[in-house]
C-alpha cells in the first residue's frame, strides 16, 4: 500500500458509499442509502432481521442498483432502537419492526414518500417535512468526534473507513513525523485518558518512548465493565479501524511492533468486528510488516477478558494477558517502564484512541480549542436510568449536567423530579441537583466528589433512595474486588454490611461515622484504583444526601419508599371499595376482606412487593 | 545511590531498594504480614503501609522503591491507625479460636494484633464460607484462619515450582484452594509441607497423629517404639527456647521415654541401613550396567514429585525404601523375631521433620512384616506439643541414651538430614566397596552447603564418578529436565524435596518471616548434624556393628533376596488430575 493507492481507494469508496448525510437541496433523488443500526441494543431488537428484510424488499422492488442497504454502528439514540436512517432525506425511523419494512420500502423508496408515522417524532416538523437530525434536541448540542464514524460507515468494510480519511493519519505519521513530533502533538492537544483517571495521553507515550527495551507493547483497554457504560463497545462496533489506526500510531511513537486489544468476551459483536477489521487491515497492508513501505511493522491481536471488572485496571489487565489470574500488582514500576511481560507498555482506552487520528490530521490546536482549560476535546457519555433519551451522547468537555440531562437527554420521564446523577460508575459519585450547572470536566467532577470514569451517566429521580443506590454500587465492587488486598476485600464488605444496617433500619448514628472512617481508610490503603475509589458512591451520598441516611437511622423511614424493611403498606378503609382486586393480586395472601367491604393487609404476611398498590384503582393503598 | 529520609533520619541506599529494606538498614522494623523476601513482595495485606511526603495515599513499604529525596514516615498516628484497622478487618473475618489454636504464641497475626492493641471485635460481620480440607493424610487446610497473605502460594509456586494452590474466586469469597476447587488430595501436591512452614497463622498444619500415638501408648498390649529422624534433634530445641543450631538429642531421648515409649531407637540407624542397600544398588548399577544416573529415594516428597511429573524417570530411582520405612520394616521383622513377639504387637512411631512421611507410611508395598512398617508419624512440632502437653520440663531434662540395638548409628546416618548428606554417606560406603580399601578422608565437602544444586566429580578406584545434589523441587526439576533429555553425565543424584534438605522439612518448628529472612536457618540446623558426624567414632555406615550383625545373622548381604523383600519397594505413575 502506498499513498496513491490509499487515495484511490478513498475516492472509489466515497463514490460507492452513496449518500451518507442529509442533503435537502436535492431536487431529484437518484440514489439512497438505508443505514440499519447494528449496535448491540438494536441488534437485540432484531435489527439484523430488519437489515435482511430491507435487502430482500429492495431487491424485490428492483431498486438494488439505486439503493444501498448498509449495517452501521450505533447512532446513539438507543432508547428508540431499532433505528433505520434513510439518506439523503435523513429520515430517522425509530422502533422499527421487521413488519414495517415492506411498507417503508413501498412508500419511501419506491414512491418517494417518507413514511412519517414511523419516524422519530422529534424529527417531524409537519406532515411530510423532516427536521434535520442535528436540529433535534438529542443531536443539536452533541459534537461527534470519537463517534464520528459510528452510524455512518459500515464497520465491516475497511474501504468505508478509508473513505472517511481513514489511515491518512497513520500515513502522515509514518512518512513525515518523528516520534518526538507525535509526542509533542499529543501533549499539545491536551488529550487525557478517557478510561477514567484522565492521565495525559502524550505524557504516557513520552514515558514509554523514553524507556529503553528490546520489545515494547501497545495495548487497548476495551474491558469496559461499569454498569451502564457502553461507549467503548459502540466505538468498537461502529468504528473499529479508528482504534487500530491509533494503536499503530502509538506503536510507531514509542517504538513497538506488537499490540493487544483486551476486550470483554461479553461483547461478541465488538469482538467479531475487531477481528474482521484486523484481517482487512492486514490484507490492505495497513497493519503487518513494512506498512506504507516505511519499514514499520505492527501486528495486533485480540485478547478476550473473562468478565472480571478489575481487569480494566491496567496492571490487572496485563497480568491477565500474560495468562495469570487478573489481579493488580503494585506500582511503581509503572507500565511505561515495566508493563506487559515486564516490557515498556502503554495502555489506552478505546475512546482515547478514537480521538488520535483526528488530532494528527487536524492538529493539536484544533483539538485543544474544544473543552475547558484542563480537559480538552469531547467526552462520550452513556445516558441511562431515569431519562427519556437513553443512549450515547458525545459533548464538548465543559458541557453542564443540566444541558446533558434536560436538553440532550430529554429530561426525566413521567414528570418526576431529578434527584441525582451518578457518573464514573462504581468508582464515581452522585451529583445532586444543586450541582447540575457545574461544567463537566475531569477536575470539576473530582472536586464535587465524583469522577469522569469511563463515562457512564445514570440519572436518578425522586423515587430513588440514595442509600439504596450507594448500596447497589458498593455491592458491585464487593463482588468485583479481586480479593488481593485487605481494605478492598474485607473493608468494602464491612462497609456494605453497615449500609445494609442502614437500609434495614437497624443502624445507629455512630454507624454513619464508622462508615465514613472506613471509606477514608479504604481509599487510602487499597492496592489499586478499584479499592481506592470503591467508597466514592457512599462518600458522595453521605455528603449530599446525609438527611436520607439520618431518616433511615433515626426515624426508621426510607423517604423514597424503596427500602423494604422500612416500608409498610396499608389500606385506607374510606377509600377501599371492596373490589377484591388487591386480594386476588397479592402473591402471599396477605390481604383479606369480603366483597364491597374495606380490605385489610396482614403486615406479618406482607412481603412489600407493592403489587396491591399498583392494582388498586381507587388509590386506597398507601405506602408509608 | 539514592538518598532519602526515613522518620527524618537520612539514609543512602542502592537504587531499586524498597522502603522496607531501607528502613531496616537504619534499625526500623516496618511490620509485615504477607511479605516474604524474594518470593512474596506483592503488597497485598497493607500492614506495611507508610506515609510518603507528597504521595496521594499511603504506600506499601514492601514493594515501593525509594527515589531521590523521598521523605518517609513509618510511625505516624495515621500509619498506626491504618495498620490497626487493617488488622481489625482481618480479625473480623478470622476464626479467633486463638486460645487452643495450634499456632497460639507462634502466630504472626496474634503478634501484630498485640503490637497494635487491636479491638478484635471492632468490625463484626459475615465470615467467608469455607470447609476444612482434611482430604490428605498429611495436611489440614483451615481457611477460616487464612489471612490470604499467599505465602503458601508463593512457596508452592516459586520455591517448589509445583503450584498446586492459588487464589480461587473473587472479592470476599476469595480463598486459597486447588484447581477446579478440588481437594488437595485430588491435586499433584508433593506433600512437602513448606506451605505450613510459611503460614503466618494456624490456617495450615499437619494432620496430627498425637491422639493415635497416645492411644497406643495407653494400650498395655502394644510395645510402642519411637524412631526420631536425624533432623529432629537439630530442630526440636527451637520449640523450647534453645538457639537455632542446638543439638538436643539427649533431652529428646529422655522426653520420649517420659512420654511412655517402650523403646527409643533412632532412625539414624536405619539411615545407615539405607546406605548399605543404596550404595550396593549403585555399585551394582555401575558394575552391571544398570539404569543410570541413579536417584536417591529417601525423600517421599521427591518420590511423589517424580511419580506425578517425571514418571519416565521411575527406573532411575533407587528401589530402596526410605530410612523411615526401613526402620519400621526391620523393627517388625528382625526385631520382632528377636523379641519373640508377633509384629502386630509392635507399634512403630517415627518422629520426622516432614509431612510427606505421613503420606509415605500409607504407600503400597510398605508392609514387610505383613503389617504397615510404620504405624504413626509425628512431626518435630507434634513431638514438641506432646512434650509440652505432658508437663515435661524439657530444658531441665538430663540427657538420655538410646536403646539397643536399633539406636546405634554412625556419622554417615546423622548427616542424612542435610542436603548432600545422603550423597556423602553413600560415597563413603561406595568408595570403600569399589576400591576395597579404607577411605582416607571421609568428608566429601563439595556436596555440602545449602546451595540448591551442587555438582562434584570424584575419582573412585580409578573410575570418575560425577554426582549431583539438589534440594527443593525447583532445583530437582532442573535436574530432571536434564536427565530426561539425556543431557547429563551424572552417575548418582541425591534429591531432597525441601530446600536445604530435611533440616528445613515441612514438619520442623515454625519460624516467623522475620526470622526466616534474617537467619541462615538451613546452615545452622545442618551444622548440628555435621558436628555430630565429626564426634562419631564410626563415620561409615558399613562400620555400624548392628548393621553388620543384621546382615550376618538375618539379611545375608546387601541386595540379597531377603533384603529386597524387606527393604525395597516400587513406584507408580500418578495422574496429576482425575480425568
Amino acid at each position: 500500500m502506498n499513498y496513491n493507492e490509499l487515495v484511490a481507494i478513498k475516492e472509489r469508496a466515497l463514490k460507492a458509499m452513496g449518500p451518507r448525510a442529509a442533503d435537502h437541496t436535492l431536487k431529484e433523488i437518484k440514489e439512497r442509502t438505508v443505514l440499519v443500526c447494528g449496535g448491540t441494543g438494536c441488534t437485540s431488537g432484531k435489527s439484523r432481521v430488519i437489515l435482511e428484510e430491507f435487502r430482500e424488499e429492495v431487491a424485490k422492488a428492483g431498486l438494488s442498483d439505486r439503493v444501498k442497504v448498509i449495517m452501521t454502528g450505533c447512532f446513539g439514540l438507543c432508547a428508540l432502537g431499532p433505528v433505520v436512517i434513510v439518506y439523503p432525506e435523513g429520515a430517522f425511523y425509530s422502533q422499527v419492526h421487521p413488519e414495517y419494512v415492506h411498507e417503508i420500502v413501498e412508500s419511501h423508496l419506491v414512491n418517494n414518500t417518507v413514511l412519517t408515522k414511523y419516524l422519530y417524532k422529534e424529527t417531524v416538523k409537519e406532515e411530510g417535512v423532516i427536521k434535520a437530525l442535528n436540529e433535534t434536541d438529542f443531536y443539536r448540542k452533541q459534537h461527534r468526534l470519537a463517534l464520528r464514524n459510528c452510524g455512518v460507515i459500515d464497520p465491516e468494510n475497511v474501504e468505508e473507513y478509508i473513505a472517511r480519511d481513514g489511515y491518512l493519519a497513520l500515513y502522515k505519521v509514518l512518512t513525515s513525523m518523528s516520534q518526538d513530533d507525535v509526542v509533542k502533538v499529543m501533549l499539545d492537544s491536551g488529550l487525557r485518558g478517557r478510561g477514567g483517571a484522565g492521565f495525559p495521553t502524550g505524557r504516557k507515550w513520552m514515558f514509554a518512548k523514553a524507556s529503553q527495551a528490546d520489545k515494547k507493547f501497545v495495548l487497548c483497554n476495551a474491558d469496559e465493565g461499569d454498569p451502564g457504560a457502553f461507549m467503548d463497545r459502540s466505538v468498537l462496533e461502529g468504528d473499529p479501524h479508528a482504534v487500530l489506526e491509533a494503536m499503530a500510531i502509538a506503536a510507531y511513537t514509542i517504538g513497538s511492533d506488537q499490540g493487544y486489544i483486551y476486550v470483554r468476551a461479553e461483547y461478541p459483536i465488538a469482538v467479531q468486528r475487531l477481528r474482521i477489521a484486523i484481517k482487512q487491515a492486514n490484507e490492505y497492508g495497513l497493519l503487518g510488516n513494512n506498512i506504507f513501505g516505511t519499514g514499520f511493522n505492527f501486528n495486533v491481536e485480540v485478547r478476550l477478558g473473562a468478565g472480571a471488572f478489575v481487569c480494566g485496571e491496567e496492571t490487572a489487565l496485563m497480568v491477565s494477558i500474560e495468562g495469570n489470574r487478573g489481579e493488580p500488582r503494585p506500582r511503581p514500576p509503572f507500565p511505561a517502564v515495566k508493563g506487559l511481560f515486564a516490557k515498556p507498555t502503554i495502555l489506552n482506552n478505546v475512546e482515547t484512541y478514537a480521538n488520535v487520528a483526528q488530532i494528527i490530521l487536524n492538529g493539536a490546536e484544533w483539538f485543544a480549542s474544544m473543552g475547558t482549560e484542563k480537559s480538552k476535546g469531547t467526552k462520550v457519555f452513556a445516558l441511562g436510568g431515569k431519562i427519556t433519551n437513553t443512549g450515547l451522547v458525545e459533548v464538548p468537555m465543559g458541557t453542564t449536567l443540566r444541558e446533558i440531562i434536560e436538553e440532550i437527554g430529554g429530561g426525566i420521564p413521567n414528570s418526576k423530579k431529578f434527584k441525582a446523577a451518578q457518573t464514573g460508575g462504581p468508582s464515581g459519585g452522585c451529583i445532586p441537583a444543586e450541582k447540575m450547572d457545574v461544567a463537566i470536566d475531569y477536575d470539576n467532577l473530582i472536586a464535587i466528589g465524583s469522577m469522569m470514569g469511563s463515562g457512564g451517566l445514570i440519572v436518578m429521580d425522586e423515587d430513588n433512595c440514595m442509600v439504596d443506590i450507594a448500596k447497589f454500587f458498593l455491592e458491585f465492587t464487593v463482588d468485583e474486588s479481586c480479593g488481593k488486598c485487605t481494605p478492598c476485600r474485607i473493608g468494602t464488605k464491612r462497609l456494605y454490611e453497615l449500609l445494609t444496617k442502614v437500609t434495614n433500619g437497624t443502624a445507629e448514628l455512630e454507624d454513619l461515622d464508622k462508615m465514613e472512617e472506613l471509606c477514608k481508610y479504604i481509599k487510602e490503603n487499597s492496592l489499586c484504583g478499584l479499592g481506592q475509589t470503591a467508597p466514592n458512591p457512599v462518600l458522595s451520598t453521605l455528603r449530599y444526601f446525609r438527611d436520607e441516611y439520618v431518616a433511615h437511622v433515626v426515624e426508621k423511614r426510607c423517604p423514597a419508599g424503596v427500602c423494604k424493611n422500612l416500608v409498610s403498606y396499608s389500606i385506607q378503609p374510606d377509600k377501599c371499595k371492596g373490589c377484591t382486586a388487591c386480594a386476588r393480586k397479592c402473591p402471599v395472601g396477605a390481604i383479606s376482606g369480603t366483597v364491597k367491604n374495606p380490605h385489610v393487609i396482614d403486615k406479618a404476611k406482607c412481603i412489600k412487593c407493592g403489587a396491591c398498590m399498583a392494582t388498586c384503582k381507587f388509590g386506597a393503598i398507601v405506602k408509608g | 545511590m539514592v538518598n532519602i529520609k526515613i522518620n527524618n533520619i537520612p539514609v543512602s541506599v542502592e537504587e531499586g531498594t524498597t522502603i522496607l529494606q531501607a528502613a531496616k538498614k537504619i534499625g526500623i522494623r516496618i511490620p509485615t504480614l504477607c511479605y516474604m523476601k524474594d518470593i512474596n513482595a506483592i503488597g497485598a495485606c497493607r500492614i506495611c503501609v507508610v506515609e510518603v511526603k507528597g504521595a496521594r495515599s499511603l504506600v506499601a513499604a514492601c514493594v515501593y522503591p525509594v527515589n531521590e529525596g523521598m521523605e518517609v514516615f513509618t510511625d505516624t498516628p495515621k500509619v498506626r491507625a491504618s495498620r490497626k484497622t487493617t488488622l481489625e478487618l482481618i480479625l473480623s473475618d478470622h476464626n479467633k479460636s486463638c486460645l487452643s489454636c495450634d499456632r497460639n504464641t507462634h502466630c504472626e497475626l496474634q503478634d501484630l494484633s498485640y503490637e497494635y492493641g487491636c479491638d478484635i471485635n471492632r468490625f463484626s460481620g459475615e465470615h467467608h464460607e469455607c470447609e476444612k480440607d482434611v482430604s490428605t493424610p498429611y495436611l489440614v487446610r483451615d481457611n477460616s484462619k487464612c489471612v490470604l497473605c499467599r505465602r503458601c502460594v508463593a512457596v508452592c509456586r516459586k520455591i517448589q515450582e509445583v503450584g498446586v494452590i492459588g487464589p480461587v474466586k473473587r472479592g470476599f469469597k476469595t480463598h486459597i484452594g486447588c484447581a477446579f476447587e478440588n481437594d488437595l488430595n485430588d491435586s499433584p501436591c508433593v506433600a512437602c509441607g513448606q506451605c505450613i512452614n510459611v503460614c503466618p497463622t494456624g490456617a495450615l498444619h499437619e494432620r496430627e497423629e498425637i491422639d493415635e500415638v497416645r492411644a497406643a501408648i495407653a494400650d498395655p498390649e502394644k510395645i510402642v517404639i519411637a524412631g526420631p529422624a536425624p533432623s529432629v534433634r537439630a530442630g526440636l530445641g527451637e520449640e523450647f527456647g534453645y538457639p537455632m543450631g542446638t543439638n538436643v538429642e539427649g533431652k529428646m531421648i529422655t522426653a520420649l521415654r517420659m512420654l511412655g515409649f517402650d523403646k527409643v531407637f533412632d532412625v539414624n540407624f536405619s539411615a545407615d541401613l539405607t546406605i548399605m542397600e543404596e550404595a550396593n544398588e549403585l555399585v551394582e548399577r555401575i558394575q552391571k550396567g544398570g539404569k543410570l544416573p541413579m536417584f536417591t529415594s529417601c525423600s517421599p516428597g521427591w518420590v511423589r514429585y517424580l511419580e506425578y511429573y517425571y514418571p519416565e524417570l521411575i527406573p532411575n530411582v533407587s528401589t530402596c525404601k526410605s530410612p523411615q520405612q526401613m526402620f519400621g520394616a526391620i523393627v517388625k521383622t528382625y526385631y520382632a523375631e528377636k523379641l519373640g513377639v508377633d509384629p502386630s504387637k509392635l507399634y512403630v512411631v517415627s518422629i520426622m521433620p516432614c509431612t510427606a512421611k505421613k503420606f509415605e507410611k500409607g504407600r503400597p508395598d510398605q508392609s514387610a512384616s505383613g503389617y504397615p512398617d510404620i504405624d504413626a508419624v509425628l512431626t518435630t512440632r507434634e513431638l514438641a506439643k506432646m512434650i509440652k502437653q505432658n508437663g515435661i520440663l524439657f530444658n531441665e531434662l538430663v540427657d538420655g541414651e538410646v536403646d539397643s540395638p536399633l539406636g546405634i548409628y554412625t556419622g554417615a546416618g546423622v548427616i542424612f538430614g542435610a542436603t548432600g548428606g545422603v550423597m556423602e554417606a553413600a560415597l563413603r560406603t561406595a568408595a570403600e566397596t569399589i576400591t576395597g580399601k579404607p577411605l582416607e578422608n571421609v568428608e566429601f565437602k563439595k556436596v555440602r552447603g545449602t546451595k540448591g544444586i551442587k555438582e562434584a566429580t570424584y575419582d573412585i578406584g580409578g573410575k570418575t564418578v560425577k554426582v549431583a545434589v539438589a534440594s527443593g523441587i525447583a532445583n530437582a526439576k532442573k535436574i530432571c529436565e536434564k536427565v530426561s533429555k539425556g543431557k547429563c553425565d551424572y552417575t548418582f543424584i541425591e534429591i531432597m524435596c525441601c530446600p536445604g534438605g530435611c533440616v528445613n522439612g515441612g514438619g520442623q518448628p515454625i519460624m516467623s518471616s522475620v526470622v526466616r529472612e534474617n537467619t541462615d536457618y538451613k546452615a545452622l540446623r545442618a551444622s548440628v548434624l555435621y558436628k555430630a558426624d565429626k564426634k562419631c567414632g564410626l563415620r561409615k555406615s558399613h562400620d555400624n556393628p548392628v548393621i553388620k550383625e543384621i546382615y550376618d545373622n538375618y539379611l545375608g548381604k546387601p541386595g540379597s533376596h531377603k533384603a529386597h523383600e524387606i527393604l525395597h519397594t516400587s513406584y507408580v505413575k500418578r495422574e496429576r488430575y482425575k480425568k
